[in-house]
């Protein structure tokens, strides 16, 4: 009991004397407005001391144009007198000289003809009622001054007066009202008596108190409930697939790989020819790529011609694709539809001192596709290079195993695959512990010697490999639909977890 | 990507059972293994390897690799009977100048085996063929037809056949215009002033390549024995392969095959391809070491011949460009699983992009400001870029189109400012104050024509004045330790409030602008609070680094 004193709040206590008083004289009694009246009150039920019971009332009240006539009087009242004094009035008169708008005139008519208290005739007016009957009050007119009413407790009458006047605009409305109601317990009363109440308690350490030491030395801190959540606060956050990007970074920096970074909008040559794409590949329709309608300026000649080498009759060894490769499609700008658009641009510039390197790419790749929760026009792609004389398939694969590793994949498998620049080509999946699956990873292989001759002179044994980030992301954060990536709901943003790893 | 579907029950009495180690086997021969039930399995095949897109070419090529039926499989092909010829006219040099042909004789044809053809012609017209535009095939009842056949180009109104799927008799045009499959190929014959076709010796259409068949002579059924088949295009060679493909099939499913003379030719030719390979770079590329006998049984699981540095390949190969194709069919023989992974010693220093960093350093001062990152679409909607901006369609400019898109956003982001606000519109319903920051690519047209790709910040603070958003700019000038100023808009952007917007500069040098929000760009967007923002042009202070 002690305890329980020391726990409550100044306002707690300011409200526990007046208890037994309706709210509004709580509010008044205690000096409180009703929020922190009724938060109190939320208290002191929380710890015993009350119950709180609440009930649900309708009250149909007097809306603005109800209040209005309520002192003014309905429109057909004031019709009604100007009839009682001239009984016949033809129409534009009566609507000048009862001083009513044209709507309240025209509400008016109706209303007065429905109790079949005026005839019309010749665009005249004529009373068609007694004395006693015009004096009598209508029902709508008894309703609206006995306003406000509880809905439980209408009278047939009061029921069909608001049924005609809810048909006109702004007459009445009806509001919902909670009233509560305390019962004190047997703890509150006990409480309520306790001498122990008027002890001085510390609330909010301020500067002041701690000031000097008599202000707090031998007095009691008031106990907080604990349980009470605190309100939410959101701090400042990167986008989760930015996070994922760097960290995409972290793992190649690690392993000692350098950042290639370029144009999104690059030549076909670049993305497709100089990749050993051959110019009626599928990749390069227009339902498969986002082209744009410009051209830009090739690279060296030398690179141009042992490109078009490779392709009409081969290069380094190869027999080529054997066609007519035509210059002007290769420079065709389009955005890129892979980073390895980077590396082939890497490729042309080393020279035989740079080697043996290591380069990494982390960017945004296109295609055009439909969006839907599985696809999406734009995705973020890695991807890795090693230019090494000595470097072998072996490698490639402990590479891959590595990468995987390092964002927490342990388990790795591969398998062959096709790629039009590498050869041998790998397929790496790692293995889905929670799903029990084996989920594809890696698109990886060693670059063709048509690409490695035509862009660097000769060959090379280069290891190339590119994670697709996006579905890692998915995966480790349970998101559901590729679009939320990009949707940038604030909320989403502001309440995701952060990952240590990806 | 193409997929191929056969009967689980054959496979299984022919191959083996499909347990679990023969499905990771089926992986490691490079045919993804897609689905499979009780009756069926879905295999997903290469681009590269045509010939396996048959059940028939599969099981040739997995047998091997299997160890079951090693090295190069040989086929008889028997010399052309008399009037075994298809005449080649000079009219088709300028429509599809090139045909290989061949006739299949003997064949007992079942449902299966009929679809396991056409499916293979499908497919390779989808593939290889690149929907028909580099080849298309045909395959006819030999008993319909009278040798020899002529392949020549007419004049559209001349041709008049019943093609497949009609009731009745079509000129070469109609087809187009008229015949569902003829409608969806048009685009192969457009603007050509004759059509090519297949003729026999009776004078009957056979059909009109690569568009449709003739009803008459062009549907192979249950009872059909021999068989005609012909491929056109405009490669010989890969005429050629894909020839080999289909015959060396049918060969499979029994049948005998015949070869044709095709104008000065003589087709198919089956005889293989020769190509030298070094033992030594077979063990430097894939790190192995190899002895030559390994080696040669190696290649012989894939189906090749080895003998003394030579390599004999089949001829329905169409992927062996280089040595290199032939060290994959080494590696996948020797198997991915048997490789040891390893890490080399080769000492290089990691490096990330200096434009990295910074808007690292960047990103990292505005979360210290309890602002949230975005990241949008680099495309964009006009509706979006121009129309919610104030920007009438007349003086929409600096924005790039892409040719084709699948959906609204085709056009380059040349701002962020409109997705700062466009996010700002999403988000009505969460709780504010919001401040968002996004760093990013923007891809405007220079005063030359040239798309300019830079990189650029936006910072946007909802509820927020201009102040709000200077003392975040002052902020990073200070923690950057550059020296941002300020200078009012001659005349402000159509977007910001006249006398509230300013062009930021860095060393006097407007890198970027700063304002609130006009109300009625915040109407355009439905955005009940007051908006202020900025965009920077990252470049300059990339420059200071």
């Amino acid at each position: 009991m002690e305890k329980l004193i020391d726990s409550l709040s100044p306002n707690e206590k300011k409200v526990l004397p007046h208890l037994e008083d309706p709210i509004s004289e709580i509010c008044k009694k205690s000096n409180l407005d009703k929020v922190a009246v009724l938060r109190a009150l939320d208290f002191l039920a929380n710890k015993e001391l009350i119950e709180l019971t609440t009930e649900k009332k309708k009250i149909i009240d007097v809306d603005v144009n109800g209040a209005l006539y309520r002192k003014k009087g309905l429109p057909e009242r004031r019709l009604l007198l100007l009839l009682d004094t001239k009984r016949i009035i033809p129409l534009q008169e009566a609507q000048k000289e009862s001083g009513l708008s044209a709507d309240e005139f025209k509400a008016s008519i109706g209303a007065l003809k429905k109790k079949a208290l005026i005839d019309l005739k010749n665009g005249k007016i004529i009373l068609n009622a007694s004395k006693e009957e015009v004096s009598k009050k209508s029902l709508e007119e008894m309703l609206l001054e006995v306003l406000p009413l509880e809905e439980s407790s209408l009278t047939p009458e009061q029921i069909f007066a608001i049924k005609i006047l809810q048909k006109r605009k702004h007459m009445i409305l009806t509001e919902e009202t909670k009233l509560i109601q305390i019962t004190i317990t047997d703890l509150g009363k006990e409480i309520m008596h306790s001498k122990e109440l008027g002890r001085e308690l510390i609330e909010q350490i301020t500067p002041e108190i701690l000031r000097s030491e008599k202000n707090w030395k031998g007095k009691k801190f008031r106990r907080y409930d604990l349980s009470i959540p605190a309100p939410r606060i959101y701090g400042g956050k990167r986008h989760f697939v930015n996070l994922s990007t760097d960290y995409a970074r972290k793992v190649w920096t690690e392993m000692g790989f350098k950042e290639m970074k370029g144009n999104l909008v690059v030549s076909s040559f670049w993305n497709f020819d100089a990749l050993f794409t051959a110019q009626d590949h599928p990749v390069r329709e227009m339902q498969d790529t986002f082209f744009i309608d410009k051209k830009t300026e090739l690279p060296d000649k030398k690179i141009i011609e042992r490109v078009k080498l490779a392709h009409e009759k081969g290069i380094g060894g190869s027999r080529g694709w054997r066609y007519n490769w035509q210059e002007e499609d290769s420079k065709k700008m389009l955005l890129r539809t892979h980073t390895t658009s980077l590396t082939s641009q890497t490729l042309a510039k080393l020279t035989e001192k740079d080697i043996p390197a290591k380069f990494f790419a982390v960017g945004k790749c296109f295609r055009n596709e439909t969006v839907d929760w599985s696809h999406g026009f734009e995705f973020n792609q890695t991807e890795g290079i090693v230019i090494d004389p000595d470097a072998n398939f072996r490698h490639l694969l402990g590479y891959l195993k590595q990468f995987a590793k390092k964002m927490g994949l342990e388990k790795v498998r591969f398998r062959p695959a096709y790629f039009p620049y590498t050869e041998p080509s790998v397929e790496g999946d790692v293995w889905d512990e929670e799903r029990k699956e084996w989920i594809e990873l890696f698109a990886a292989g060693m670059l063709r010697p048509e690409v490695t001759t035509a862009l660097f002179g000769k060959h090379i044994p280069t290891l190339a490999w590119g994670p697709g980030i996006d579905r890692i992301i998915i995966k480790m954060l349970g998101i559901k639909d590729l679009r939320d990536l990009y949707k940038n709901d604030l909320n989403q943003l502001r309440n995701i977890k952060t990952l240590i790893r990806i | 990507m193409a997929n191929i579907k056969f009967s689980r029950k054959v496979f299984e009495k022919e191959i083996g059972k499909l347990n679990e180690e023969m499905q990771q086997k089926i992986a490691l021969f490079g045919t993804t293994l897609e689905n499979f039930n009780d009756d069926e399995i879905e295999l997903e095949i290469f681009p590269d390897r045509p010939d396996l897109l048959s059940y028939q070419g599969f099981k040739r090529g997995f047998l091997g690799y299997l160890g079951k039926k090693n090295g190069l499989k040989e086929y008889k092909v028997h010399a052309p009977e008399k009037d075994f010829e298809v005449k080649v006219d000079s009219s088709v040099k300028d429509v599809r100048p090139y045909t290989t042909c061949a006739i299949i004789k003997g064949l007992k044809l079942d449902d299966n085996k009929i679809k396991e053809l056409i499916d293979l012609q499908e497919k390779i017209h989808t593939t290889l063929g690149r929907k028909r535009k580099k080849l298309a095939i045909g395959i006819y009842p030999l008993e319909k037809i009278k040798l020899p056949i002529e392949y020549k180009a007419l004049e559209p109104d001349k041709i008049k056949f019943i093609p497949l799927e009609s009731p009745k008799e079509m000129s070469g045009l109609q087809i187009l215009q008229k015949h569902p499959t003829g409608k969806e190929y048009a685009h192969l014959l457009a603007g050509k002033a004759k059509f090519p076709i297949f003729i026999d010796a009776a004078q009957n259409i056979l059909s009109m390549p690569p568009i449709i068949n003739s009803e008459l002579t062009g549907r192979i059924t249950k009872t059909t024995k021999d068989v005609f088949i012909e491929c056109s295009g405009f490669d010989q060679e890969t005429l050629n392969k894909c020839l080999n493909i289909i015959v060396t099939t049918l060969g499979d499913m029994n049948g005998k095959i015949y070869q044709m003379k095709v104008k000065d030719k003589i087709t198919p030719d089956l005889s293989t391809q020769k190509s030298k390979i070094s033992l030594e770079n077979v063990n430097k590329t894939l790190g192995l070491n190899l002895k030559e006998k390994e080696m040669q049984e190696l290649l012989q699981k894939m189906g090749h011949s080895y003998k003394n540095g030579l390599v004999e390949s089949p001829s329905w190969r169409t992927d062996i460009l280089h040595e290199m194709d032939l060290i994959e069919d080494i590696a996948i023989a020797y198997g991915y699983d048997n490789f040891e992974p390893e890490i080399p010693q080769i000492s290089t220093i990691g490096e990330e992009n200096k434009e990295e960093i910074i808007k690292r350093k960047i990103s990292e001062l505005l979360i210290g400001l309890n602002m949230i990152e975005t990241s949008n679409y680099h495309l964009t909607k006009t509706q979006d870029q121009f129309t919610k901006m104030g920007i009438g369609e007349k003086q929409e400019k600096g924005a790039v189109h892409v040719e084709e898109s699948k959906t609204e956003y085709d056009l380059l982001r040349k701002d962020l400012t409109h997705y700062t606000l466009k996010i700002f519109s999403e988000n009505v319903d969460a709780e504010y104050p919001q401040k968002t920051f996004e760093l990013g690519r923007v891809m405007p047209l220079n005063n030359q024509g040239d798309i300019v790709e830079k990189e650029k910040l936006s910072i946007g603070v909802t509820p927020g004045n201009f102040t709000d958003t200077k003392q975040i700019l002052d902020y990073l000038g200070t923690s950057l330790g550059i020296e941002l100023t300020i200078k009012e808009q001659d005349k402000s952007d159509t977007h910001f409030i006249d006398g509230r917007s300013a062009d930021i500069l860095l060393d006097e040098k407007p890198i970027g602008t700063i304002g609130e929000i006009h109300p009625k760009i915040l109407n355009n967007w439905r955005i009940k609070m007051p908006v202020a923002l900025l965009e920077i042009d990252l470049t300059e202070i990339f420059n200071k680094f």
